[in-house]
């Protein structure tokens, strides 16, 4: 399937390469002309630095019904997604999640919420606040630290694997800067004018799905500085939750939880929207089931912000627990790992840059 | 559909779109039948990328100045005179203004394509082509309340006296009457019609492949020069290039071109070689390898390169084919081996030592042989070596309307009061021959617009 793939936008590339006609959109474009001849690597960079913003799917004489049946966001979305299942570690998982991501994420929030619950029966801690009241401190850590930290090492097995295959130079600070630079203001989303995507509305741009796409990304990394912060809080200065509004993890996470929750939604809404038809259906479910946890996430933590004081506390605590649990775990295989890529693709491409400069 | 209309426009290309949304503009009442369902809307300007545009001092992505006198003479040396020295300049110096109009409505420029003939100063080029300026278009005009029907096709203009009084159209195999105040006609040149082709040119024309839409048929073309409408334009001519000869048929666009000649020789299906390949840079030579090829018998000719010279061209959309000797080659291609061998060791033979400049005129030429390779003549022998087929491309014909300073449609005796032509349909009037690169798009943006103006004053 992934040889397939593979070939298949490698033939749509060489056709791009002799037109070029889209390349003030993006970055996958200068990236094509660049080259003449494109191994596998080189299609799976080409793919990683695609954003399906469509707009030269839209602007391109040769789409279907034309016999060259060009549709390049599609064909690189098919192998995007093939190259994180193929580097994936311990890989197979992947491709299960993509087709039924929902259904999977929402078992998988709802089994952990369950054991949650069954564990707080017995493991309450006397003395704690709050909600270490209900579940320790001690057993929180020990069930979230290999959580977040083995996922987070099979990411990396994951990235070592793509970095070799886009023969990717050792990282140098400058071509991290500038791939932080490019997503911070998801450059490539722009449409190269400003104007943004052709995602909900055909081939009218819009900048929407940019900017609901950057409060995700900036709530998130909200959400996780206040959990850092209040990590550090606890072990180094001494200080346990519950906190006050005005300390650093609420100062933080309460904006950026609504900022998570508000953008999934948006995010939801424009995928709604767009023509589905083109795109491939086999990704769709894996794609609405990471949505859906972001969303969770945020929501059942800020919901444990305003109402986790009365008798729910227990319920909020362990939807939130299962689903952030969720969330860590299906880290490697949900579309999470395309942040990863992305950025390893962008900084990749900061190198080939200055290799060709 | 409603058979009561103001401004009827026939097309949607560029120059329909132009007179389209001027009209509505100026508060007319806008109808435009495109003749091409809506996967295919837009013609040929569907598969441009870039006009040529005047300007006095660095405007947009265009760098530097290119002064009306610059483009004038531009214009006059590839058409050795056969323009309109009015009409032109007046397209001329409009161009300019036509840069901020198409920004207004929607087009987005880029700079100059990576690869292409330094034109970074002289053509202004749509970020995404041409189908993204049509695109932009269409959504303005809907906006604007344009009426458009795709799949519909205009077969007749009854015309009586000096006016146009009714529109014949076929949509969803129905037949219907229109009865507009106003007329813009914008629906292209009739080189998708390869009989009519064939009628023009010789038998040949059927081996020829369409570079645009299939939908240009010169329908309305015939019917108005039927009923005694001026020509101009050479009825006999098209523009033709040499493209890759496994292209489709009709719509291959620009992919197909290939800029492999001046490193190769080309030879005829006897495996002969014919021209001088390296007679000049390609930008000013490839437009006369379309008729060169089609001269050729069953109109087909091949380059053949070595190894040396694959990567001093743009890519092509098809992979050569490769062998690793000269006679495999020529099996390949189906070319006599012995033939091919032996024109190869003849030009090989003739060729000198000396310095090779890929990108210039670089006088590294053959010695005492005919047809001689005035340029970048370096032995062919190095494997593997690659072989191409090429075919002639049509890409637009010459025979068109004539019109005025106005777009207005001029019969044999005076103008029409209700008619006007913008875009290839009239071009002839100001390309009599030849071609400059991005004058195409220029003459549709400019006449489009002023027979949008003129028809919404007329019916207002
Ligand atoms: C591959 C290629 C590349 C080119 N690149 C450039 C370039 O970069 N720059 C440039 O300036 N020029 C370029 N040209 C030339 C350019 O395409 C034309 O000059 C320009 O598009 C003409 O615009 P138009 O609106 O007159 O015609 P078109 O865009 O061809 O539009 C004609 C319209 O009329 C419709 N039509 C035809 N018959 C009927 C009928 N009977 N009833 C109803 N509708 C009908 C067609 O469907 C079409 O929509 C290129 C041409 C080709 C083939
Ligand atoms: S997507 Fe289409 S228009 Fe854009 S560069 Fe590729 S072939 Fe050309
Ligand atoms: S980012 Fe957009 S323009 Fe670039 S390749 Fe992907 S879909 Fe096309």
């Amino acid at each position: 399937m992934s040889i397939d793939a593979i070939g298949e936008a490698r033939r749509q590339v060489e056709i791009c390469n002799a037109c070029r006609y889209c390349e003030g959109y993006c970055a996958v474009f200068p990236a094509i002309t660049s080259q003449r001849s494109f191994l596998d690597g080189d299609i799976q960079q080409l793919a990683n630095l695609c954003h399906d913003c469509r707009g030269c799917y839209y602007a391109c004489q040769y789409t279907a019904p034309h016999e060259f049946d060009l549709n390049l966001p599609k064909a690189l979305g098919q192998v995007r997604r093939d190259s994180w299942h193929q580097y994936s570690f311990p890989s197979g998982f992947g491709a299960v999640f993509q087709k039924s991501g929902l259904a999977i994420s929402l078992a998988v929030v709802i089994g952990f919420a369950f054991v949650f619950w069954i564990a707080r029966q017995f493991a309450a801690s006397a003395d704690g606040q709050g909600f270490y009241a209900v579940m320790s401190h001690g057993l929180m850590v020990a069930i979230f630290l290999p959580a977040f930290l083995l996922p987070l090492f099979s990411l990396m097995v994951g990235l070592r694997r793509y970095w070799k295959a886009v023969e990717g130079a050792p990282v140098s600070a400058s071509h991290l800067m500038s791939a932080m630079h490019a997503a911070a203001r998801m450059k490539h989303l722009s449409g190269g004018h400003g104007e943004g995507c052709n995602f909900e509305d055909e081939d009218r741009f819009s900048n929407a799905r940019r900017w609901w796409h950057q409060l995700v990304l900036y709530g998130f990394l909200l959400c996780f500085v206040a959990t850092s912060s209040a990590t550090l809080m606890h072990y180094l200065l001494s200080m346990p939750a519950p906190y006050a509004w005005y300390a650093l993890p609420k100062l933080l996470g309460v904006p950026g939880g609504i900022a998570l929750s508000v953008g999934t939604v948006g995010m939801l809404a424009v995928k709604m929207k767009s023509d589905s038809a083109l795109s491939d259906q086999r990704f769709y479910g894996g794609e609405v089931g990471f949505i859906v946890l972001l969303f969770l996430v945020s929501t059942t933590g800020l919901g444990l912000y305003w109402f986790g004081d009365g008798d729910w506390l227990g319920a909020w605590l362990a939807v939130h627990l299962g689903s952030v649990l969720a969330f860590f775990l299906l880290m490697p295989y949900s579309k999470m790992a395309h942040g990863f890529y992305r950025m390893a693709a962008l900084t990749r491409d900061a190198q080939r840059g200055a290799e060709h400069s | 559909m409603k058979k009561q209309c103001e401004v009827l426009i026939v097309g949607g290309g560029n120059a329909a779109l132009c007179a389209a949304i001027t009209a509505a503009e100026a508060g007319a009442k806008v109808t435009v039948l495109e003749g091409a369902p809506k996967s295919h809307r837009g013609g040929n300007s569907r598969h441009t990328r870039n006009f040529r545009c005047m300007h006095g001092g660095p405007l947009g992505t265009l760098t530097d100045i290119y002064e009306t006198q610059e483009y004038y003479d531009d214009l006059v040396k590839v058409t050795a005179g056969k323009t309109d020295t009015e009409l032109a300049r007046m397209t001329i110096e409009q161009s300019e203004d036509c840069y901020t109009w198409m920004h207004e409505h929607g087009v987005r420029f880029q700079p100059s394509l990576s690869g292409t003939l330094s034109l970074s100063r002289t053509n202004a080029f749509f970020l995404g082509g041409g189908k993204a300026l049509v695109n932009a278009f269409y959504r303005h005009a809907e906006g604007l309340g344009v009426e458009i029907y795709y799949d519909t096709q205009v077969t007749h203009l009854e015309r009586n006296g000096g006016r146009i009084e009714q529109v014949v159209v076929t949509h969803e195999d129905q037949e219907f009457r229109l009865l507009p105040k106003a007329v813009i006609v914008a629906s292209g040149g009739f080189q998708a019609d390869l009989d009519w082709l064939a009628d023009a040119w010789g038998p040949a024309a059927r081996n020829f492949l369409i570079r645009g839409t299939p939908y240009n048929r010169g329908v309305v073309l015939r019917d108005l020069l039927d009923q005694d409408i001026q020509s101009v334009g050479d009825p006999t001519q098209c523009h033709a290039v040499a493209i890759d000869g496994r292209a489709p048929q009709f719509d291959g666009g620009i992919v197909t071109r290939l800029d492999c000649v001046p490193f190769s020789i080309v030879v005829n299906r006897q495996g002969d070689r014919f021209y001088d390949e390296g007679e000049d840079v390609w930008p000013k030579r490839y437009a006369i390898w379309g008729r060169l090829v089609a001269a050729q018998p069953d109109q087909v000719a091949y380059s053949i390169i070595d190894s040396k010279s694959l990567d001093l061209f743009m890519p092509s959309v098809f992979p050569p084919v490769k062998a690793g000797t000269v006679e495999e080659l020529a099996t390949r291609l189906e070319l006599p081996p012995a033939a091919l061998k032996d024109t190869v060791e003849a030009f090989n033979s003739a060729c000198k030592d000396g310095p090779f400049h890929p990108t210039e005129l670089d006088g590294l030429a053959t010695d005492q042989l005919t047809p001689k390779k005035s340029n970048w003549a370096r032995p062919i022998n190095q494997p593997p070596y690659y072989g191409y087929a090429l075919r002639p491309g049509v890409t637009f014909t010459y025979l068109g309307l004539k019109v005025d300073e106005t777009a207005r449609v001029q019969g044999q005796d005076g103008a029409l009061e209700n008619l006007w032509a913008a875009g290839e349909i009239m071009a002839g009037s100001i390309l009599g021959q030849g071609y400059l690169a991005g004058f195409g798009m220029t003459i549709g943006t400019v006449f489009g617009r002023i027979a949008g103006r003129e028809a919404a004053h007329h019916v207002n």
